[in-house]
């Protein structure tokens, strides 16, 4: 099937505005705008049982039923921030499809009655905001975005805003606070950001592939989305597939896939022909999963994903063979939440801390099953304990690969990567 | 003064926010400070408070807070190798440490001769292709992707030829 998301890969200059147009580029935003009542847009997205791409999962239909109509201005945030290990599709749909992307924010801006919309994009991607700078102007001049669009009332405009190096800004209160020019610290939630979000302001935040899919839905309707994916995910994903395999990359997939299809179908096998040991679902922020027969079979939908005691979340799917042990794993991982703990929740600030002393004592070799021990009960004294989700995050692999990798953490065993 | 240096950028900057909320432009502010100074500068920090009208504190809040904001000079160009899970798993560590090891520094350090700081950072969303790292100067950010350590010394050794990057 032809890509729906990742677009360039058969219609290679699709980041040109005329191509784009050429190829019924802004038709559906024209569609929006001229026949359509913003509350008809937002019911066609909730028909079309469209959900965040970003990692949550939620109906972004309804979360946009969320907004208020009696408080005003409105705001469409495009959370670009994409920092979580593993993921790297926002990054590719940006810099090789951004109008696609950019229609799809407009659309959201005018279901939402929203004026102004900011894509906020983690500092990194500094060459990806300048391809958007130069889209954005395109679509000004094409009176795409400006005043009063194809003769109507309703004017749009698009601006970027780069972070500055911060997972936690992904996390969309905290988003919003780095937008108003603050540490990106979680908000305290209720109120959502529905309610009171970007300056205090009725806001929709939406990942990147949440909001590229909205120009297909309005042009082809509900009832064509909900056919693709499975019953509970509609659809098709980009699959972001990393680590010990012979063909990372992005795979665009209906729902439903299953992961030994994923990793031998198109990803070209696990790295020195090794048999998988464990598959992360979900970046960094995944539990461990034991890669058997089962696990590797599992059709990759919200549903099923959860039936492996595991979440599909932004579907980055790190492949890790038999070459290492877990015990490194999770020192990467924790290493890194430690890192990107923003400070605000103490058990978040302190037990990624400790939990980064207690690893590095297993790796010394010291008292390894009383520091074991002591290692899983800090991380599920966190669990339910923080503002955000990042301090669960943090412990869902070490908990997870202490308990389904015992082996990994006896005294005996031979600790680091060995590939 | 940046409002004084650069007045056409400050007034973009303050363009895209709302005019009552002036201080959504601390960070591109702070961006053009590092642009012009290569790190935020003490003045930098209380040019940017005055020009927000906010306290000095503040602005050292943020730069403080995010990663790519740097309060003190380094080599003109910081490489950033992401070593984190899925780099690694490519053999991220092993080229960091070769890296270090060909240019005689350790991670942090500046080559001798003030072109190259080498950081360790965390992921970048380039996992597919690690091993990688960017380049941050005053200038901006670049992507570096599919890397060896023959094709990083020849980067290297360009940078250090014309004290520019080079694609």
């Amino acid at each position: 099937m032809a890509h729906l998301l990742l677009r360039h890969r058969d219609i290679p200059d699709i980041g040109r505005l005329e191509v784009y147009q050429k190829n019924g580029g802004f038709e559906a935003f024209k569609k929006a705008i001229t026949r359509m009542k913003p509350q008809e847009v937002t019911e066609v997205v909730k028909a079309s049982g469209l959900r965040g791409r970003g990692g949550a999962g939620f109906p972004t239909g309804v979360k946009w039923s969320f907004v208020p109509n009696n408080i005003w201005p409105h705001y469409v945030v495009a959370n670009a921030d994409e920092s979580e290990p593993g993921t790297f599709k926002d990054r590719e749909i940006m810099e090789s499809n951004p109008l696609q992307f950019l229609e799809g924010v407009a659309i959201a801006a005018y279901a939402t009655g929203a004026n102004a919309a900011y894509v906020y994009l983690r500092g990194e991607f500094w060459t990806v905001a300048a391809i958007l700078d130069e889209k954005i102007a395109d679509m000004e001049n094409a009176g795409f975005l400006g005043d009063k669009l194809f003769g109507t009332d309703y004017s749009l405009r698009i601006y970027t805003h780069l972070g500055a190096g911060a997972y936690i800004c992904g996390e969309e209160t905290a988003l919003l606070e780095s937008i108003e020019g603050k540490r990106g610290q979680p908000r305290i939630r209720p109120p959502f950001p529905a309610v009171y979000g970007l300056y205090g302001k009725p806001t929709v935040v939406n990942n990147v592939e949440t909001l590229t899919n909205l120009p297909l839905i309005v042009e082809k309707g509900a009832d064509w989305y909900k056919s693709l994916g499975t019953a509970d995910s509609a659809g098709v994903k980009i699959f972001s597939l990393s680590g010990h395999v012979n063909k990372p990359g992005n795979y665009e997939l209906p729902f439903g896939t299953t992961y030994r299809e994923l990793i031998y179908k198109y990803g070209g096998g696990v790295t020195g022909n090794r048999p998988v040991k464990s598959i992360m679902s979900a970046g960094a922020s995944s539990t461990m999963i034991v890669a058997d027969d089962k696990a590797l079979d599992t059709p990759m939908d919200y549903t099923s994903v959860r039936g492996l005691g595991a979440d599909l979340g932004s579907a980055s799917i790190i492949i890790i063979n038999d070459t290492v042990s877990l015990e490194w794993v999770i020192s990467k991982t924790i290493h890194f939440f430690t890192h990107e703990s923003c400070g605000k929740c103490t058990p978040c600030r302190e037990g990624t801390y400790w939990m980064l002393h207690l690893i590095e004592r297993i790796q010394r070799g010291e008292d390894i099953k009383a520091n074991t021990e002591l290692l899983h009960s800090v991380a599920m004294q966190m669990q339910n304990k923080c503002l955000c989700p990042l301090g669960e995050f943090s412990t869902m692999a070490v908990t997870t690969a202490i308990e389904r990798f015992p082996a990994d953490f006896k005294p005996s065993h031979s600790r680091g990567q060995h590939g | 003064m940046l409002a004084e240096k650069y007045p056409e950028e400050v007034k973009k900057i303050f363009a895209k926010y709302p005019p009552e909320q002036r201080r959504s432009a601390v960070m591109p502010l702070l961006y053009l400070a590092q642009r012009d100074q290569g790190y935020v500068t003490k003045a930098a920090l209380e040019d940017i408070a005055q020009i927000l009208d906010i306290t000095t504190t503040d602005v050292a809040g943020i730069v403080g807070f995010y990663t790519l904001y740097h309060d003190r000079q380094a080599g003109k160009y910081r490489m950033q190798v992401c070593t984190d899970l899925p780099c690694a798993l490519r053999g991220a560590d092993k080229f960091l440490e070769d890296l270090c090891g060909n240019l005689g520094v350790k991670v942090g350090e500046t080559t001798s001769d003030g072109i190259i700081t080498i950081e360790e950072v965390m992921c970048l969303a380039g996992c597919d292709k690690a091993p990688m790292f960017q380049l941050q100067s005053g200038e901006g950010i670049e992507y570096h992707e599919n890397m060896t350590l023959d094709k990083t010394m020849e980067l290297v050794a360009a940078l250090r030829k014309s004290g520019k990057e080079v694609k």
